[in-house]
């Protein structure tokens, strides 16, 4: 199988700053908002270099949207920065009126997603957010894997038209996608080619998918495993062409499973290719403390709870 | 006042819990804990008229609500040495499989806690609701709520506040932790909030001032004063002026310790400045 080397752990949202702060020397439109997490979501070099250029609302998400949409109307395109749950759920409809109905270039940047944000917990740790952003008309949904891709992502979105929203993480997690990538919204990226199961994953969940791939090439299983960074618009393509092949899937993904990437997957095919799946998610739970490695065991979020979903996706084709 | 010093000493043995539970895990929030530390322990053993034993209705007794989650260390700490739950537990704090998560929450059923907080805002809007149920329940104890100061700048706490005072919502006591600083830096830096004490006026509320929010006797002398002021039509708000990060030099008056852990050495010197009084866990 395909050999993937981990380049040095890297956390995705220092991906989304170092993205940042080159849009800020290269694209002068480009402007950030922050509500009193600058830190977390590592905004401090773009401030530096563009202090006019960064508008800091205070613990105040739903006043950061509104301001957001209105940049837009000057022709800026504001990338709004928060925690995921504080960027999703705390502010739809302000995302939904005054941003995707009205059709706003806003980039929506989300770190701290999923269960790894650890020890602070369930009231932090939102497991929804893909949902309720791909159910609004319109929104472009990213959820990358590495610090490589999220750089790459935040860099393609500004010259996107339309909202979009980045998901990204707080832990350091294996960095292996290439330098200097350039980041195709809505292209899915085959990372190995297998024939007996398609595993498609997206964000942390892609370090762990190449992990079990690898494992269970040992067993005799030979999986193909696909990178889905975009949840929205969906590659249907990609995933197509895999499960004529394979027969069967395994959709991995750091959110519930009602809402989530796999469940994307299950209505596509669905109504194009029935397939046998397993969604290897949270299911329908809310998180809790714990290090982001005791929590992605205890939740079934990683290679192993992958390999294991295989086995039995297996026996269903 | 024999009580005063013995209140005084559990301030510095909460101060220690507060500190060694966030330095186990390396994460938590010791600077608003620390700064709170004396408004906590006044609050559950001179103040609020509480019933043995928890219950969720807490009929019949005082309620308290932690709008401002992230200082949950100072939280757990007083309520443990209150009896709510055993002392021990605190080593659990942000620990996989714990009751004491990262911010309080009801999902794990832990005995002090009536609504799950973290996400700032929230928790004025729930204190009214649990008044306005004593009010139906002709239940004459009152309602205590705890909120940042820039947890002030999240809209909804204007919306409670409207509420409050255009319903009459007299058996509410409001503190604000008035320390000057949040996550990015003082409050006057990150989103200047203005005369606050004029702001709560103007929306209709009676508001007292604790200038010093780290000493015992003033603090239960003005919150006593503010228990006299509720029932008279007005909700009532105390600004109390704290340090934060206050009883551990190196974490006062800044935001640096917000939400940061002190390593080994620091810890160190920190409770050596907090020498044990009732027994750590
Ligand atoms: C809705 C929401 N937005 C952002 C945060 C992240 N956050 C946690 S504490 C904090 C600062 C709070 O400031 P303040 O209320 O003054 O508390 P202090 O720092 O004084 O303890 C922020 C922004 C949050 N928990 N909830
Ligand atoms: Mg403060």
């Amino acid at each position: 199988m395909k050999k993937y080397i981990d380049q040095g752990k890297n956390d995705t949202r220092s991906g989304f700053g170092a993205g940042l702060t080159e849009l800020g020397r290269t694209n002068p439109n480009v402007v950030a908002l922050c509500a009193d997490l600058v830190g977390s979501l590592k905004m401090q070099d773009f401030i530096d270099e563009n202090p006019e250029r960064f508008f800091q609302v205070g613990i105040a998400e739903a006043n950061m949207m509104g301001i957001a949409a209105g940049l837009t109307i000057g022709g800026k395109i504001p990338f709004t920065g928060t925690f995921a749950n504080f960027s999703t759920g705390r502010v739809y409809d302000q995302i939904r009126q005054s941003i995707a109905y009205s059709d706003k270039n806003v980039k929506i940047c989300a770190s701290h997603a999923g269960i790894t944000l650890g020890e602070d917990g369930a009231t932090h740790q939102i497991l929804e957010d893909l949902g309720l952003m791909k159910m609004l008309p319109g929104m472009t949904v990213i959820n990358p894997c590495d610090y490589n891709q999220t750089k790459a992502a935040t860099i393609a979105i500004a010259e996107h038209q339309g909202p979009v929203y980045l998901r990204f993480g707080r832990p350091k997690v294996a960095n292996f996608t290439p330098v200097d990538q350039k980041f195709e919204i809505g292209k899915a990226l085959m990372l190995n080619e297998g024939t007996d199961v398609t595993i498609v994953a997206t964000g942390h969940l892609v370090w762990q998918a190449l992990i079990a791939a690898e494992n269970l090439e040992k067993e005799g299983i030979s999986a193909e495993v696909i990178n889905i960074h975009t949840i929205k618009p969906l590659d249907g393509e990609a995933v197509l062409k895999s499960v004529k092949k394979t027969g069967c899937i395994v959709t991995a993904e750091e959110h519930n499973y009602l809402g989530g990437l796999g469940e994307s997957i299950a209505g596509f095919l669905a109504t194009t290719h029935p397939t046998p799946q397993e969604f290897v998610a949270t299911k329908d739970t809310f998180g809790e403390s714990g290090t982001p490695e005791q929590l992605m065991d205890k939740y079934g979020l990683n290679n192993k709870a992958i390999e294991k979903a295989v086995l039995s996706v297996l026996k269903r084709k | 006042m024999p009580k005063l010093q013995e209140l005084q000493d559990l301030t510095v043995q909460v101060r220690r819990d507060i500190l060694r539970m966030v330095h186990k895990v390396n994460s938590g929030h010791p600077g608003g804990s620390l700064g709170c530390t004396e408004f906590f322990v006044a609050l559950y053993n001179e103040i609020m008229e509480l019933k043995d034993g928890f219950d969720m209705d807490g009929k019949d007794e005082d309620l308290f609500f932690l709008s401002n989650g992230h200082i949950s260390p100072v939280f757990y700490s007083v309520l443990a040495r209150k009896g709510y739950f055993p002392i021990e537990e605190l080593n659990t704090f942000r620990l996989i499989d714990s009751r004491l998560q990262g911010h309080p929450t009801t999902h794990e059923g832990l005995p002090g806690v009536r609504i799950a907080s973290g996400s700032l805002g929230q928790g004025l809007s729930v204190a009214l609701g649990a008044a306005q149920a004593k009010k139906l329940n002709n239940d004459p104890k009152l309602v205590y709520t705890l909120h940042g100061d820039g947890e002030l700048q999240e809209g909804q706490n204007w919306e409670a506040i409207m509420y409050a005072a255009g319903k009459k919502v007299d058996n509410l006591i409001a503190t604000v932790d008035y320390n000057g600083q949040q996550i990015d830096g003082s409050t006057d830096d990150v989103l200047p909030m203005g005369d606050l004490k004029k702001k709560f006026e103007a929306f209709g509320w009676d508001v007292l001032e604790i200038q010093e929010g780290n000493n015992l006797e003033a603090i239960i002398n003005g919150m006593k004063e503010a228990k006299e002021r509720t029932g008279k039509g007005k909700p009532v708000c105390v600004l109390l002026h704290t340090i934060m990060g206050h009883g551990v030099d190196f974490m006062m008056y800044t935001h640096a310790w917000h939400g940061k852990a002190p390593n080994d050495e620091q810890l160190e010197t920190a409770l050596a400045q907090n020498p044990e009084t009732a027994g750590d866990y």
